[in-house]
Parts: C-alpha cells; sequence; structure tokens
C-alpha cells in the first residue's frame, strides 16, 4: 500500500513542479514581450498582436520582440527536453550534446553553408540538421568496439568535437569578413536575428519529437534499471536506444539551426528538473520548461543586467561552468 | 646489434627533423629555391626578395622546432604520471587554462612582455591541471583515462566560457589575442625564443633527470616505492616539467593541441615503452609534426596562412578516436 502511496506522492509532486516550471517560463516570457528600451503594457501587446493596433509599437513588438520569445521558448525547451533524453539514455549526467560533440556537427555544417556554399537560410538549417544527425551516427558507430560502451561514446565524441572545431575555424578563416558574423551566431548561441519565418517548422518538430519522446518514456524508465533488467522486462533496447538518440538529434538540430548552440542548457536542464521533481521517472517535460526558463532568463540577463550586452550563450556557458565542476566532484565521489 | 639500430634510428631521426626544417624553409605561399636558401647564409647573387623570404622563415621554423619537441615530451610525461594513454595538455583541458590567465593578465592587468606572459601562462595551466587531475581522482578508482578525459573536457569548457567573456566585451584585447583560440607559430620571432628558451631548458632538463625514476614508476606505484623512488615527489617534479613545457609554448604561440598526444603515441607503437628512447625521439617527431603542421597550414590557407593548431587538431581529432577504440575503457 505504502508502495502505491509513495508512488502517488512522487506523482503529484512531479505534476506540481512542471506546473510550476510552465508558469515561471510563461512568466518570464511575457516580461521579455513587455521590457526593452520601451516598455510596453501587456494590454497594447495584446492589441498589437490581434492586429488592432498600427502604430509604431508593431515593428518592436512582432518583428523583434516576438520571435525572440518564441524563439527562445521552443530552443529552450528543445535543448532541455533533449539534453535531458541523452543523459537518462547513457545514464551519465556528462552524456550532453554539448559535451559529446553533436551540437558542434550541426554548427560546422551550418558555417560551411553559410560561407562556402553561400546558402539561403532555410537550406543552412536543413544541412545543419542533416549533418548534426550524420555526426551523431558517425560517433555511435566509431564507439561501437567490442559493445557498446557509454563511456567510449563520450571519448569520441570529444575528439569528433575537437576535429570539428578546428573545420570550423578553417572556414572561418578562408571566408570573406562580410560573411562571418552572420556565421559567428553559429558558434555562440545567441537569439539575436532570429526571424518569424523560421519558427513553425521549429514549433512542428518540437511537437513531434516531444510526443514520440513522451511515448518511449516508459522504456526509457524502465532502462533506467540497467540493460539487463530492461531487456528481461521487454525493451526493445537498440530499437529504443535508436529512436530517442535519433529524436533528440531532431530537436537539437533543429534548435541549433536557429539560434545556434546555446551552451549548457541541454547539460543544466535535466539535472536540476530532477532534482526539482524528484527521482525515479525521467520527467521530459520537466527538464524542457526548465531550459525554456534557464533561457529565458539568460536572455533577459545579458540583454538587461548587465553593462555589456552579452549573446545568451555566453550567460548560460558562465552558469554551467561551476556547476559542471560540481558535477564531476559528486560523480567522481558516487562511483 | 640493438645499440647499431637505434644508432640508425637516432640517425633517421635528425636527418627528418632536417628535412622537416628545409621543406618549411622551402615552401609556402611563394617556394623558394636551394640558391636563395644559401643566399640568406652567404652572399651569392639570388634574388633579394627570396633571400628575405627565407630570412623570415626561418625563426618560425626554429621556434616551430622546438615547441614541437617541448609539446610533445610534455604529453609524454603527462601520460607517464598519470599511466594513462591519452593525456595530453589540450585534453586535460590545461591550454585553456594558460589561455585565461594570459586574457586576464592582458584585459586587467595590461601586461605586454613576453615573460610575464610566460608566467601567467605557467600559473594558469599549472592551477588547471591539478584542479583536473583532482577532480578525476576524487573517490574510489583513481583517474581512468575516461575520468581524466571528462574532467579535462568539462574544464576546458568551463574555462573557455569564462575566456569568452572577459574577451568578448572588449574589441581591443580579442583583436590582439584572437590566436589564443587556435594556436600559430606564424608570429614567432628571434626575441620570442630568446624568451621561451630557458623555461623549455628547464623542463627537457628535468624530464632527462627524471626518466630513470619514471621508467620504475611506470611498473606501479607499489614496485616502484619498494625499489626506493620516492612517489610523489617524482609525480610532483614531471609533472612541473610537463605543464612548464607546455605552458611556455602556449603563452607564445597559443593553444596547440594533439601534438602530445599523437607522437608519443606513435613512438611508443614503434619504440616501445622504455622512456630513455622515447622521449628523444618523441621530441623530434613532435618538432616534425609541429613544422609540417604549419607548413600545410601555410599550403592550404592560401592566400592567407592557416594556424598550425588547426592543423594538428584536424588530424589529432581522428588519430584520439582511433586510440580510443584501443584502449579498453570503463564507463563511470
Amino acid at each position: 500500500m505504502s508502495i502505491i502511496e509513495g508512488y502517488r506522492e512522487r506523482r503529484r509532486r512531479s505534476c506540481l513542479v512542471t506546473g510550476i516550471l510552465a508558469c515561471l517560463a510563461l512568466g518570464l516570457a511575457a516580461v521579455m514581450m513587455i521590457y526593452g528600451n520601451t516598455i510596453y503594457s501587456p494590454g497594447e501587446i495584446l492589441a498589437v498582436l490581434t492586429g488592432r493596433e498600427t502604430g509604431g509599437a508593431v515593428f518592436t513588438i512582432k518583428t523583434l520582440r516576438l520571435p525572440r520569445m518564441l524563439a527562445a521558448i521552443l530552443c529552450g525547451f528543445a535543448f532541455g527536453a533533449a539534453g535531458n533524453t541523452f543523459q537518462k539514455l547513457l545514464r551519465n549526467p556528462l552524456a550532453s550534446p554539448d559535451i559529446i560533440g553533436v551540437t558542434s556537427g550541426a554548427s560546422a555544417a551550418a558555417v560551411f553553408g553559410i560561407l562556402v556554399l553561400h546558402l539561403p537560410g532555410n537550406l543552412v538549417s536543413m544541412l545543419a540538421v542533416v549533418s548534426g544527425l550524420a555526426v551523431s551516427l558517425l560517433i555511435y558507430f566509431l564507439s561501437q568496439g567490442e559493445g557498446f560502451s557509454n563511456g567510449r561514446l563520450i571519448l569520441t565524441g570529444i575528439g569528433m568535437q575537437a576535429f570539428l572545431r578546428a573545420m570550423i575555424s578553417w572556414i572561418l578563416l578562408k571566408a570573406s569578413e562580410y560573411d562571418v558574423s552572420s556565421a559567428l551566431r553559429w558558434l555562440s548561441g545567441s537569439l539575436n536575428n532570429v526571424s518569424i519565418d523560421q519558427i513553425p517548422r521549429l514549433a512542428v518538430v518540437v511537437l513531434l519529437s516531444m510526443a514520440a519522446i513522451a511515448a518511449l518514456n516508459r522504456s526509457l524508465e524502465t532502462m533506467q534499471l540497467g540493460d539487463d533488467y530492461a531487456s528481461v522486462l521487454g525493451v526493445k533496447l537498440n530499437l529504443v536506444r535508436l529512436a530517442l538518440i535519433l529524436f533528440a538529434l531532431l530537436l537539437i538540430a533543429f534548435a541549433t539551426s536557429v539560434s545556434g548552440p546555446i551552451a549548457s542548457v541541454a547539460f543544466l536542464a535535466g539535472p536540476i528538473s530532477s532534482r526539482l521533481s524528484g527521482n525515479g521517472n525521467s520527467n521530459v517535460l520537466a527538464s524542457g520548461f526548465t531550459g525554456c526558463v534557464l533561457v529565458l532568463a539568460s536572455d533577459l540577463i545579458g540583454q538587461y543586467a548587465l553593462p555589456v550586452r552579452y549573446p545568451v550563450g555566453v550567460i548560460t556557458g558562465i552558469l554551467g561552468a561551476p556547476y559542471l565542476i560540481w558535477l564531476l566532484i559528486r560523480l567522481n565521489r558516487e562511483s | 646489434m640493438k645499440n647499431k639500430k637505434i644508432v640508425i634510428a637516432g640517425i633517421a631521426a635528425v636527418a627528418a627533423v632536417l628535412l622537416c626544417a628545409v621543406i618549411s624553409i622551402a615552401c609556402g605561399v611563394k617556394s623558394v629555391g636551394v640558391r636563395s636558401m644559401i643566399g640568406a647564409f652567404i652572399e651569392n647573387g639570388a634574388p633579394a626578395l627570396e633571400v628575405s623570404i627565407v630570412r623570415a622563415r626561418i625563426p618560425r621554423t626554429v621556434f616551430g622546432l622546438i615547441a614541437g619537441a617541448a609539446l610533445s615530451v610534455s604529453g609524454l610525461l603527462m601520460q607517464s604520471i598519470t599511466r594513462n594513454p591519452i593525456a595530453d595538455p589540450s585534453i586535460l583541458g590545461v591550454n585553456t587554462g594558460a589561455s585565461l590567465f594570459v586574457v586576464c593578465g592582458i584585459a586587467f592587468g595590461h601586461i605586454s612582455n613576453g615573460n610575464q606572459y610566460i608566467m601567467l601562462a605557467f600559473v594558469g595551466a599549472f592551477l588547471t591541471a591539478v584542479l583536473v587531475y583532482g577532480l578525476a581522482s576524487v573517490g574510489k578508482g583513481g583517474a581512468t583515462p575516461i575520468r581524466l578525459a571528462l574532467s579535462g573536457a568539462a574544464a576546458g569548457t568551463a574555462l573557455q566560457s569564462l575566456v569568452n567573456t572577459v574577451m568578448l566585451p572588449d574589441s581591443h584585447v580579442m583583436d590582439q589575442f584572437r590566436f589564443w583560440q587556435t594556436g600559430s607559430i606564424g608570429g614567432a620571432s628571434w626575441s620570442d625564443i630568446r624568451i621561451i628558451s630557458p623555461y623549455l631548458l628547464i623542463g627537457f632538463v628535468l624530464a632527462v633527470y627524471l626518466i630513470p625514476s619514471l621508467n620504475i614508476l611506470a611498473l606501479g606505484d607499489e614496485t616502484a616505492t619498494g625499489l626506493g623512488v620516492n612517489v610523489t615527489r617524482i609525480r610532483v617534479l614531471a609533472a612541473l616539467a610537463g605543464v612548464l613545457l607546455c605552458a611556455a609554448v602556449t603563452a607564445l604561440a597559443g593553444p596547440i593541441g594533439f601534438v602530445g598526444l599523437m607522437v608519443p603515441h606513435l613512438m611508443r607503437a614503434v619504440l616501445g615503452p622504455d622512456l630513455k628512447k622515447l622521449l628523444p625521439f618523441s621530441a623530434a617527431g613532435g618538432a616534425c609534426m609541429l613544422v609540417l603542421s604549419d607548413v600545410a597550414g601555410r599550403i592550404l590557407g592560401r592566400p592567407g596562412e592557416l594556424e598550425s593548431g588547426i592543423i594538428t587538431a584536424l588530424i589529432g581529432g581522428p588519430v584520439f578516436i582511433m586510440i580510443i577504440r584501443k584502449v579498453k575503457v570503463r564507463s563511470i
């Protein structure tokens, strides 16, 4: 009896935390719409969004703030959920996409597309997605020595990352000065220059991948028990693993194609949300919303709280650094 | 018989280094002939432009040779003390630590002379090395390859974001030290070589002095203690030498990765684990490797130049993956 009660109790806590995180994200999103060089009242913003007002506020709100806010929410959600999936899948909090080199695959392709092939924005995103997928599959297969090993996967990712970073520097160096600034966005994540027509595609991908990851959630939870148990309990390990990696990658690659690699969000969101909502379930939604909150808050801090305007990736990078160190100490002590 | 082989290998190594030096002087955006090369030393009527090209290429070649040797020996030392095949200044994040301290020095302390760079880089590199090794060896099992690599990658990421934060707002600092992102030996001058030499000399001498003890250390801590080696003292001294070598190069050339990983690994595959042979041959191999990377960068990057750090990473990334596939790694 007490087991079931405990289960319900944890369930309730997890739902509550997810709800609170969602509200927090919405609140921050609202602040992002309201606050800026000019402060608009919620009434004015509603009027603009519903098309009733056509004054000077339209440009600020519809062209500048709305896409930025939506991109922050969607990218934050995508990074958070995908990072969490990776960490749970590989059972290692360090195994987030930015540490194992997935994001740098997408970045390298994007930089190549912009600077060498001179592709338009849409195609660049596609290229980033495809190459992010390709690089991660390559990493997956390269790490398949005698049997699958998480450790080897992570190390292979690190090696791949070094290689791709060098490629990016090479391409940047060969490019003309004029194009470089638009390519630099791909190196440290930034929400500047997001346009509204990038949003619908990202939204569709985020919704679909989330649905798929949520559907596989039960198998993922079972896999936390270890491969042997999970396989006895009827989880098709290789299939589930591949499907989850694929969907998590779709999230990462599309989000990266809009905002560039926003450092540390994928890495921070999962552990924070597990801490908040308790262990035992694989909190897909909670980690997604944590990602939203992180990106929104960091962007607001980067824009307004500091003497110099920093892109959002720098702020999240600084947030991530101390946590990373602490995590390493704790992990090694436990193992 | 054995000695004879070593002598032949030694002669081959010296010849390879000389050949690399000649290639480095001859090849580039504009190639020059033998006559102009001699013309740089003796007046023989070679075209003045080519002679001045040769004179400009000599310091960077010399710098490349000693820097490559230093990086390679530094990697070898780190691998010996950690008994870990993938230890390298770039994998361990030590280069980034050195960068952070130098960038801070430029941004806040307005330092500008080479000795100050080297001191700061040394402090930064040493602190990072201690930090990374400490992080990796907390808990049971000690510093396994995977833990060490992860701690290094993590510390590197963390430090890189700090470097970015210091650099981004100040376009002056950013412009002056863009090469901190990728190392290059292109800007080396005779005065750089003069500044760096004493530090490298101390590092090399210390490394040679430690060879016998390090060889015993390879048998395991307990055996080494039983054979009368002060394990802690040897470790600390070798770490100091390794960090000094890579920090001095990083201070003047920026972070150049993977030389210390690839060359000793290759040499170990050919020569076996005896450090007495490994050390000189790794030094020669590292010198060749870095100078050839520099030449490749000059040719691939035409009309500009590609930093040698980029080339070493392009080769080093795949080699690293190859090594991992061979080494047995346990997950944490």
